[in-house]
This record gives structure tokens, sequence and C-alpha cells, in this order.
């Protein structure tokens, strides 16, 4: 493999694809993976201040009898949470640490939550950005004690006098170790340690000691008066832990499809030595020799997200109406903020079906061409929801103008036409696929491009490849 | 016979695309493609939880009206089932099939420990799963992964709409989603699309393979729709409501259609949270509307016994109205199955208890997965057990 298709790669499965500068001059693989991990600093991203969650209190406006202004401001409070799934859509289109973003939708999705609170949310959001490279014991603590996580998964309904099993349950199945590593028992007994978590008006976590249950607990053969954080320890004691996050990790970077045991089992065992660091964790695949290797190329499907914030990171899109990406999350089967269950987006094959195909394949004529998308987004029914999502009833079909947004060709144009005509489509092609394509097939390609002007050629050639199914892949 | 001529309609199809039902058939007296034995499934999903109680009405009972004394519908304005029951006013149409003996209610239709979210919720219904396991695939998706039995159609099961619901989604095979057949073909018949579909080099990653695959069965399912759609385009009236036109492409295509298995469309929202009375007499009519005509259509040619039209909400609603003259997301509720082919119709069983409550809530009596094993065992000739992970006990419906 080529440098600059190793950089090419990891780029792809690091970041949200390559850079153009990156295409002429690849770096060494080293240099390329210490600057993915240098992030020098850390946005924080807000759409409700402390202040503002603290006066929003609904409670006082029905005890006041105020029922329309009620609604209204519930509506009102509950659409910031597509607030801040624009915000961080934004953010992972300008970000300078891809590799942060990239990872913190990996948790994003690993510990799914739904709470149509965009507080809750901001604050979920923040652990998991904050630790995406940092220790996942830290973060498996901070999540199961953010205000999202003890009411979607009903830890704060979990008392003495009558447990809970939701958290107890998933914390294991999903967030940890899997299914099979763990009892029936295991989880009546975590669910009691559990008792007694709750949070605060700010958010904040408190332990209710009263409703927490000190009784004696067995847990996964050990015994104790055990509270919820012996629970989290014990079970990151395990190295089944390690072995479960280190599979998702690989099949997140590496491979959709083929998993290597034996290399997932020496990353897992280096992972649980190293206490759970996931930076050393994601720099041991970087740094692999078997990374960079034909069977990775081409072994993922680009999430949604993925997909959209690699065109806007390559070529600058503004949106008169932001809700536009919302609409395109839900077209396309991927809205943060809204997994479709508490075990995430299970990626892979399933974000392929006819429809989603077809929409992947005429988007970037949409997006940077001149076509319309005529598609209405599925409304889950929800009437709140639709209202904060802009989906609104059946009846109404809100399609997708092009006239609603500005592309920012330049420094794209201004950096392809140098390239002489005839090595563009193989240039594009090589800069714009993960995988090669036939010279039979990129001939195709070639007859259907726009050759009237150099600009047109270039542009209509972009649309042509990232409308492959190739294109899709990562 | 039936093969013969199902042959032929097949062969002409192809071979013209402006093709009509030949005279000479017509004037045996055939309906375009009498496929008799062919059992076809319609799902018709009411999203956003609608309210069962309002739907098909306990009017006996004066714990139904001490709950909602502003919402609760009087015996006088309900069609009248039973001693027991009526039919909310608006659904003149199903009230009539069911006095022909050609709808059978099944009322409690839920499921243990049930989960007040919709999206949770709907997620159980349309992934079939039980309330403390998450599946990711849907029941329908997983009849496509196995059901095959020799039957690999690109359009096995088809979804009026632009997206593909998760209940469609198989680990190996999905439905087609498809909202306008003539500009589904037309995206599809890109000729840039056909040229990459037709490509057989050999891919230079697995997954790409996948893709071209997925590419391919679209084209393919986009042609097959077309052609079926110029065989036959019904000239029933529907109404002129996104559900009648749904409903009126599906009548058409399983008039026309001898492949497709399985239909899904989806009608709401449901939510009534606020003034349910309006949402419910705007919504509800526009379902029966569609569904008399849809049937309307089926018994004139012929397919209405072969024709199962099943609605599912992913919840009904708490019994008690709350204080803005709507309910709140509730449990279980009421399905409507609805065929010529029925063994049993009617109210299939009476209502579940307005006195023992599951937190204000009521308690399913069937597990709507029931529904479902019935469903996939005696009209789809699939094994429900593994479709759905576990045997569940018929009902006799069908």
């Amino acid at each position: 493999m080529e440098l600059w298709e190793k950089n090419k790669l990891l780029h792809a499965r690091a970041a949200f694809g390559s850079a153009l500068p990156a295409f002429e001059r690849p770096l060494p693989m080293q240099d390329v993976v210490k600057e993915l991990f240098a992030v020098k600093e850390f946005e924080a991203l807000q759409v409700v201040s402390e202040q503002e969650w603290m006066a929003y209190d609904p409670k006082a406006m029905k005890a006041a009898g105020e029922t329309a202004k009620l609604r209204e401001m519930k509506q009102e409070f509950k659409s910031k949470t597509i607030d801040l799934n624009l915000m961080w859509l934004k953010q992972m289109v300008e970000t300078s640490y891809p590799l942060l973003e990239k990872t913190a939708l990996f948790w994003h999705g690993h510990f799914a939550t739904r709470n149509d609170n965009p507080y809750f949310d901001q604050l979920l959001l923040h652990e998991l950005r904050k630790n995406a490279l940092g220790n996942f014991g830290d973060m498996l603590r901070a999540v199961s004690k953010s205000p999202a996580m003890l009411q979607f998964l009903n830890n704060r309904q979990n008392k003495k006098s009558h447990p809970n099993e939701n958290f107890a349950r998933e914390v294991m199945e999903l967030f940890t170790m899997g299914r099979g590593h763990y009892t029936e028992d295991d989880v009546k007994e975590a669910a009691r340690a559990f008792t007694g978590w709750n949070f605060d008006e700010t958010g904040s976590f408190v332990f209710r000691e009263r409703q927490h249950d000190a009784e004696p607990k067995k847990f996964l053969g050990k015994k104790g008066n055990f509270n919820g954080d012996n629970i989290l320890d014990i079970i990151l004691e395990q190295k089944q832990t390690a072995l479960f996050i280190t599979q998702k990790i690989y099949r997140y970077f590496v491979s959709d499809e083929k998993v290597n045991d034996k290399h997932v089992t020496e990353l897992a065992g280096r992972f649980y030595e190293s206490n759970y660091d996931i930076a050393s964790l994601l720099r041991d695949i970087f740094s692999a020799d078997w990374f960079y290797s034909s069977t990775t190329v081409g072994a993922k499907i680009k999430s949604p997200i993925e997909l959209l914030t690699g065109y806007r990171r390559l070529i600058p899109m503004y949106f008169m109406n932001d809700r536009t990406l919302v609409y395109l999350q839900r077209v396309l089967g991927q809205l943060l903020f809204y997994p479709p269950n508490v075990a995430g987006w299970p990626g892979g094959k399933s974000w392929i079906d006819s429809a989603s195909l077809a929409t992947r394949m005429r988007l970037p004529e949409a997006l940077l061409g001149a076509r319309e998308l005529d598609l209405s987004m599925k409304d889950d029914g929800d009437m709140m929801a639709n209202h904060k999502t802009g989906s609104g009833d059946y009846s109404v079909r809100r399609n997708f103008r092009t006239g609603n947004m500005m592309v920012n060709w330049d420094t794209y144009l201004g950096f392809w036409k140098k390239y002489p005509k005839d090595n563009l489509p193989d240039s594009l092609a090589s800069f714009l696929l993960p995988v090669s394509i036939g010279t039979k097939q990129l001939q195709e390609v070639d007859g259907f491009a726009d050759k009237a002007s150099d600009e047109s050629y270039i542009k209509s050639l972009t649309i042509l490849l990232m409308a492959l199914p190739e294109y899709q892949l990562a | 016979m039936t093969l013969s001529r199902r042959k032929f309609i097949q062969l002409s199809s192809l071979g013209s695309a402006s093709l009509m039902v030949p005279e000479f058939l017509k004037g045996f007296g055939y309906s375009p493609v009498p496929l008799a034995g062919n059992k076809v499934l319609v799902v018709v999903q009411l999203s956003g939880g609608n309210d069962g109680l309002n739907t098909v009405i306990p009017y006996r009972n004066d714990l139904y009206y001490k709950a909602r004394p502003r919402l609760g519908i009087r015996k006088e304005n309900a069609f009248t089932l039973s001693d027991e029951a009526g039919l909310h006013p608006k659904l003149p149409g199903l009230k009539a099939l069911f006095d022909d003996a050609r709808l059978a209610i099944i009322n409690g239709v839920g499921y243990p420990q049930p989960d007040r979210s919709h999206f949770r919720s709907m997620d159980i219904w349309q992934t079939g799963s039980s309330p403390r396991e998450v599946l990711q695939t849907g029941w329908l998706g997983r009849y496509l992964d196995g059901a095959g039995m020799g039957n690999d159609h690109s359009a096995m099961a088809i979804e009026v709409d632009d997206t593909l619901s998760l209940a469609m989604k198989g680990a190996e095979k999905s439905g087609i989603a498809v909202t306008d057949i003539r500009s589904f073909h037309e995206n599809s018949s890109n000729s840039y699309f056909r040229k990459l579909a037709s490509h057989d080099e050999e891919h230079h990653a697995k997954l790409a393979d996948y893709l071209y695959k997925t590419l391919r069965n679209t084209g393919s399912a986009a042609d097959y729709i077309y052609a079926q759609s110029k065989i036959y385009n019904s000239t029933a009236t529907y109404p002129a409501t996104t559900l009648g036109r749904s409903l009126h492409t599906i009548g058409s295509l399983i008039i026309s259609n001898a492949e497709t298995r399985v239909y899904y469309v989806s009608h709401g929202s449901f939510d009534t949270h606020v003034n349910q009375a309006d949402r419910q007499a705007k919504l509800l009519p526009q379902l029966d509307d569609a569904l008399t005509a849809l049937v309307t259509d089926l018994k004139l040619n012929n397919r209405f016994n072969d024709v199962l039209i099943m609605t599912f909400s992913e919840f009904g609603r708490r019994v008690a109205q709350n204080a803005s003259n709507g309910t709140d997301h509730g449990t279980a509720s009421n399905m409507f199955l609805i065929s010529g082919g029925l063994k049993r119709a009617g109210l299939y069983n009476p209502f579940p208890s307005l006195e023992d409550l599951d937190e204000g809530d009521l308690k399913h009596q069937i597990d709507f997965r029931q529904v479902y094993a019935t469903i996939l065992d005696k009209w789809l000739q699939a094994d429900s057990k593994e479709v759905l992970g576990h045997k569940f006990d018929h009902l006799s419906f069908i």
C-alpha cells in the first residue's frame, strides 16, 4: 500500500475523509497519527445555560393553569435538542480535531439515550466528548450518573422498596460485557446496588441513602455491601468488558464485517492493561501494520453523519435553513440524539436498503448540482417530536430545494484545475473513492461527465464519483 | 392453468411496457390477473398511539364514562357492534365490514411490561421483540430473510413511503420503499445508475458487492412494479388523501401483481394529547374511506379472499382523559383484521377490564406476537418460530 493510500485510509476512519493537501503531500504515518491525537483545546457545546434550565419550570406553570403557554414553552424548550444536533454537526465539519468528534460519535451510539431534554442531552454529550479519547472507566461512571442516563434507563425510579432493573441490565448487556457474561441474578443484585441513584433539580447526581438497599449482595461471584460504584468497578475488573468494547471499537474503526479475533484479543489485552485508555487503544489500531491492508480498505459503510460531514468538510455548503440538515439526517436514517433504540444505530449493512441507497446516490447531485430531492420524512408518531424536528403531517411533503443553499467550490476547483484534464478522472477517483474501480468503469463514469468547461468537468466528475456505490464505503 | 396465465402476463408485460390487459382475457370474464391462492398481507400502521377505547367503545361500562367525562363517546352516537361494544361514529365502512363478517376486532393487544415511549414501543412492535430485548431487524424483514422458500423476488415486500420502516428490514433482505411508482422507476432508470447496475466486474471490496446487489435489486423491483402498474391501474375511486393514494397504489399492485406478499403503509399521527376528539374525527374517516375503497376494489377483482389487512398502533392511550381534552400514552389497544378469508370475524374477545388497571392503563390480554405468529404461519406460510424466536399460540381469526 502506498503512503498516500495509507493516509487516505486513516483519514477515512479516524476522521471524516481526506483534506485536499494530503493528496499531494502525504505525511509519514506516525506524523498523521500524532496529529490526530494532538487535541489542544476542547470546546463545550451549549444550547441551554444552567440558568435557563433552572428557570424552566413546567410544573409551576401548570399549577398556575397556563396551559397554552405551557405547551409553547415545552415545545420551544424541546426544540433545542435539534439546536444541539446542528451545533454538533457544525462542530464536526469545522473542527481541527476530527478524531475527537468521530470517537464521540461512536460513544453517542454506544451510550444511546433519548430524553427530549436538551439540557440532559447537552450534559451527556459533554461527558462523551470530554472523555472520548480519555479513560473508559471514567466515562462509564460519568455517563451512569448523568441525568440523561438516570432518566432514560429508569435508574432514578430504582428504589429499595421497588427495584427497577433497566439500567442494571443494559449497563452489562450493551455498555460493558455483552450478553452471556452475567446471570439474571447478577442483574437483580446489581439493580439493588444501584438503588438510591438520582439527580437533583440542577441535573447533578445525588445519592439518596434512604432509598438505597444497603444489605449484602452477590455479584459476579463476589459478596459485599455493594453500591452502584462498586458494581461499575467490578464490571471494569472483568476482562470481558475490555474485549466487548474493543470488538465494538474495531467494528466502528476497522471493519463492519470481518472481525479478526486474534487482533481483537491482542488489542483488548493491551486496553485492559492500560486501565481502559481509549487513546492508547486507538493509537494501537492506527499504528498496526495489519490495519493498512487490503482487507481493511472499503470494509466500512459510511454512516449518514459521516457521509454528510465528509461532503461538507471537502466542499463547504451553506444552508439557508439549517433544518435542511435535519431533513437529510432523517431521510438517510441517522438523526443525532434520536437513536432508534437503546442499542444505538446498528450500522454496517443496515444503513443500506433500496430507498436509502437511492437517496445516497442522488444526494451529490442534489447537494452540489441542480436537482431537487423530493422525499418526505418518516413521521415518528410523536406530535411534539414532529413539531420540533419539522416533519409534521404526512400530508406535508417537505422536499429539499437546492435554491435554499449555497456551495462554495472555490478551493476545490482551484485545487483540481492544476491537474491536466486527461488525468482528472484517475486523480479524482483515487482521491474520492476508498477503493479503486476498474478502468472500464472509470471510462464509463467519464462518459457521463460534462466537458463543456474545466469547471463543469471537475464538478460533474466529482458528482458522478460521489454517486457511486463505492463512495458509500470508507 | 393459473401458472400459465400468470406466465403469459409476465412475459407480455416484459415485452411491452405499455401493455394493457388483453381484450380477449377480459372477454373471458377474467379480472385482470386472477391469482387466487396467493395470500397477501397489508399492514396499516397507525402512528402515534391510536386511542383504542374511543375507536371500539365499551359503552355499557360506567367506568369508561367516569374516566372520560368529556371525551367519552355516547352510546347513541356510536355504531352498535354488540350489547357491550360500539364503533367510532366516523367508521361506517368498518361497521359495514363488521356486519358482513369481514372484520375481526381483537381487543387488549399488547405485551408484558409495556413501554409508554413512542419510539421504544414502536420499536417493539416493528421488530417483534420482547420488551426485554432489543432487536435490530424487523419482523417482516426476518420473514423476507428466511421466508425465501424459493421466492427471492426483489419486490416481495413493498412499503408505500419514501423511507423504509425497521419492520421491513432484515439482516440480508429488505422491502422496497416506493411512493410514486413512476418517479421511482424514472429515478432508477437514470441511465447512469443503470450503467452502474449492469456492472459484472468483480469489486475490490466485499461490501461493494452488497451495494451493487442492492442497486440491481432496486432496479429490477422498479421495473417489475412499473410493469405491473401498467397491467392494471385501478380505475376504482379512492379518496384523495395520502392514505387513499397509497392504498390505491397497493390495490392496483395486488390486483396486477403475482409476487408481492407484504404491503406496508402508515397513517397518523394519532398522538392525541390535546383535543383528541377533533383529531380522531379527522384521521379515522380517512382510514375508513381508504380501507373501504381498497376492499371494494379487491372484491370487484376477486382478490378480497386472499388479502388480509391488519391495523396496529404502538400503544393505546390512558383510560382517563387528561386536562387538555386528550389522552396520554397508554398500553394495550385493539387491532383490526380485515379479509374476505377470515375464519372468525366479529369481536374476537371481550374488552380488557377498566377496573383492574396497571398504573391507569389497560392490562393486555393478547400478545401482539400471537397475531404475528398466526399471520406468519397460517397466512404467509412462513415459520413463525424462526421469525419471532419463540413459539406463540395461534389465534383463530384465519
